[in-house]
């Protein structure tokens, strides 16, 4: 269909207001929402992520991507609903108690939106105790912590231990990243995925909610 | 205040490494700035918590690390350096276990230099926790209240140059980054950073003059560096990192209007421009710093450096020991060679600053605007300008305008048609911004809605 093909377009160009009027024009042609998600914004956000893998564009472009991808969603959700759709997948984020980077973690939150995932951002220097209670509230699929400094990214082991201690460790996956981290600490901590950076973060996300 | 309208060099054939128009001059007769260069070395721990019941083994390892420095300093006949402590944050959010750190490692340097007459100093750097949920007010409160606190234990404790990498504007400008919003970078650095920077140093320089320290300098590492990062990474042009590299200027030079005296903080590039305007000494990192993060700029940053740093390494061991200690070696190897090149006149160290300028500033915009005649250049036009927001707007406009010249002179390697299309862009918004300061902010304030808390800055 031509028109999905257009919105493809229009969300690669970051062109808001064009895919609003694109979306709202393929919902009165009584198409289904599901077809203008996958085929028209979804499709047009995986094709930019490609360029974006390939160096061909930066993070600002990706970043109003996303914006028109929401815009566009955001349109089409009531119908979403109603045809029984379920969201790609939720994921809550955040860096861990002790640390106050917060770049990386909002790099992170903007790939994974741009994925079509719903992200619930904690914020910084969060305590573990209020990263299990918002597991507990949004249940999640995946967990995602980000450390910036040796000396707080143990801290991730906290929170591992203290998603266990309260039951819900076998309910959602542990994505930890961060500069000092590795794939060996990941494993050594009993994460369930490293990403090095934030494209691989929403690589990884996207993997983990389709399995 | 102190306000500068004239560059503090003449000519660029004076604006050399090693050397400050006013050095500084430190209790054990430490000269930075006094014609050699001295290494800077800065570490940090190795994976752990710091907590209560750690704090001895964060004592232990502070011991090991600067007793391989000082016994590494002894058997390479170092004349003198500076170790940086740069707290953690659980260590400004109690002030007294940056303390104890320092006043370990203080009381480990004494004994040394009391044996083997290295003269060395320590920059204690508390880590700005003005971040995160609880923060009430960039000025008051328990935040604010802890890095005061921190400054002054730690002089008491023998820290003697007092440093610190800011934060104020830094919500705003991790927002302009990932988005390569110019005016609103400017917003950040111009407006928030200049502000904050001026109530923090009046500060900073108060607790120095009660201590007896010297109140040394700040980085706009949080704003320049982190664009440099992303740029590394591709996540956004090297150009928009070039131009708020030297936009960042203005902000640091605040620290000296208030009465700061240097050394500048290594991590702060722009400390270059900071030295060509007022003319305090510099640390700088460049190569030695590949253990701590990627950059490229490692030669041309050494050009006018004053102390030469590592930014950060950690203490773990290598092959030729702990790292700490292999990463000083680097460092005075370095040292060594730039002060064997002064000591055999101007014109060889003249020779050795070009060269390491030149082998970086052909390969990268972010190299080009540290070269030493481009900052002088650009430094000059910035200050013709009479207010922060001026300056910031004029740096912009300036770096811009070199990189695009050095471009199209084929001075630096030829822009790919992306970054091009945003030295457009950059140079487009910056002309369109207002030279109404008044009404520049009135437009970010409607711009940044949602992403601030004016009250925070008493702009509500």
């Amino acid at each position: 269909m031509a028109i999905l093909e257009d919105i493809s377009q229009a969300v690669q160009k970051g062109r808001s207001k064009e895919v609003v009027a694109l979306v709202q024009q393929a919902i009165d042609e009584g198409m289904e929402a599901k077809d203008i998600i996958d085929a028209g914004l979804l499709k047009g956000m995986g094709e930019l992520g490609v360029r974006f893998k390939n160096n061909e564009v930066y993070v600002p472009e990706v970043l109003m991507a996303a914006k028109a991808l929401g815009r566009g969603t955001e349109l089409i959700k009531g119908k979403l609903v109603e045809e029984g759709v379920k969201p790609v997948g939720k994921v809550v984020i955040a860096t861990v108690r002790g640390d106050l980077h917060d770049i990386g973690k909002s790099l992170v939150r903007m790939m994974m939106e741009g994925s079509g995932l719903e992200v619930v951002d904690l914020g910084v220097d969060v305590p573990e105790d209020v990263i299990v209670a918002a597991v507990n509230e949004h249940k999640p699929q995946i967990l995602a912590l980000s450390s910036l400094l040796t000396t707080t990214m143990e801290q991730q082991s906290v929170v591992i231990e203290a998603l266990k201690a309260a039951g819900l460790r076998d309910q959602v996956k542990v994505m930890v990243g961060g500069a000092p981290l590795t794939q060996d600490y990941s494993d050594k901590i009993g994460a369930d995925a490293y990403a090095p950076d934030a494209y691989s973060a929403a690589e990884v996300a996207k993997a983990f909610v389709s399995e | 205040m102190i306000s500068f309208s004239k560059l503090a060099y003449d000519n660029l054939d004076d604006f050399l490494y090693g050397k400050a128009p006013h050095p500084v001059v430190l209790k054990n007769g430490l000269s930075i700035g006094g014609g050699t260069l001295y290494p800077e070395i800065n570490f940090t721990l190795p994976t752990m918590l710091i907590e209560e019941h750690t704090m001895p083994e964060v004592i232990k390892i502070y011991k090991e690390i600067i007793t391989g420095i000082c016994e590494r300093a002894r058997e390479l006949y170092v004349p003198g350096f500076v170790a940086e402590i740069e707290t953690l944050p659980p260590m400004t959010f109690h002030p007294e276990w940056g303390e104890e750190v320092t006043r370990t490692v203080v009381e480990i340097i004494r004994e040394h230099a009391e044996k083997y007459g290295i003269k060395a100093a320590v920059r204690i750097t508390p880590n700005d926790i003005r971040e995160g949920r609880d923060l009430v007010h960039m000025w008051h409160g328990s935040h604010w209240d802890n890095i005061l606190e921190t400054f002054t234990r730690c002089a008491e404790a023998g820290a003697e140059l007092l440093a610190i990498e800011s934060v104020g504007g830094k919500e705003i400008h991790d927002k302009a980054v990932m988005t390569c919003d110019i005016e609103k970078s400017i917003f950040a650095l111009g407006i928030l950073g200049c502000r904050d920077m001026a109530k923090l140093w009046s500060e900073i320089v108060q607790i120095s003059e009660k201590t007896g320290t010297v109140a040394a300098g700040d980085t706009a590492c949080g704003f320049a560096n982190t664009a440099m990062v992303l740029a590394d990474k591709k996540y956004i042009p090297r150009v928009f990192a070039a131009v708020v590299r030297a936009l960042s200027s203005v902000r640091s030079l605040v620290a000296v209007e208030c009465g700061a005296k240097g050394p500048h903080k290594d991590c702060g590039y722009e400390g270059v421009y900071v030295k060509a305007i007022s003319g305090i000494p510099i640390a700088m990192e460049g190569r030695c710093a590949a253990c701590a993060h990627l950059s490229p700029v490692g030669n041309v940053a050494i050009s006018v450096a004053d102390l030469w740093s590592n930014e950060s390494v950690q203490h773990i061991r290598l092959l030729g020991g702990m790292a700490p200690t292999v990463s000083f070696e680097q460092l005075v190897f370095d040292c060594r060679l730039m002060n064997e090149a002064s000591s055999q006149g101007l014109d060889k160290a003249r020779m050795l600053r070009d060269l390491n300028a030149d082998s970086d500033s052909y390969l990268d915009p972010q190299a080009y605007v540290l070269r030493p005649d481009v900052v002088l250049k650009i430094a000059e036009g910035i200050i013709m300008e009479d207010t922060h927001y001026h300056r910031t707007k004029k740096a912009a406009e300036l770096a811009i305008a070199a990189i695009r010249k050095a471009h199209d002179d084929g001075e630096i390697k030829a822009l790919e048609d992306k970054e091009l299309n945003y030295l457009d862009l950059l140079e487009e918004t910056v002309a369109d911004m207002p030279s109404d300061e008044s009404k520049f902010i009135e437009h970010m304030l409607e711009e940044c809605e949602g992403e601030f808390d004016p009250g925070k800055y008493d702009m509500d």
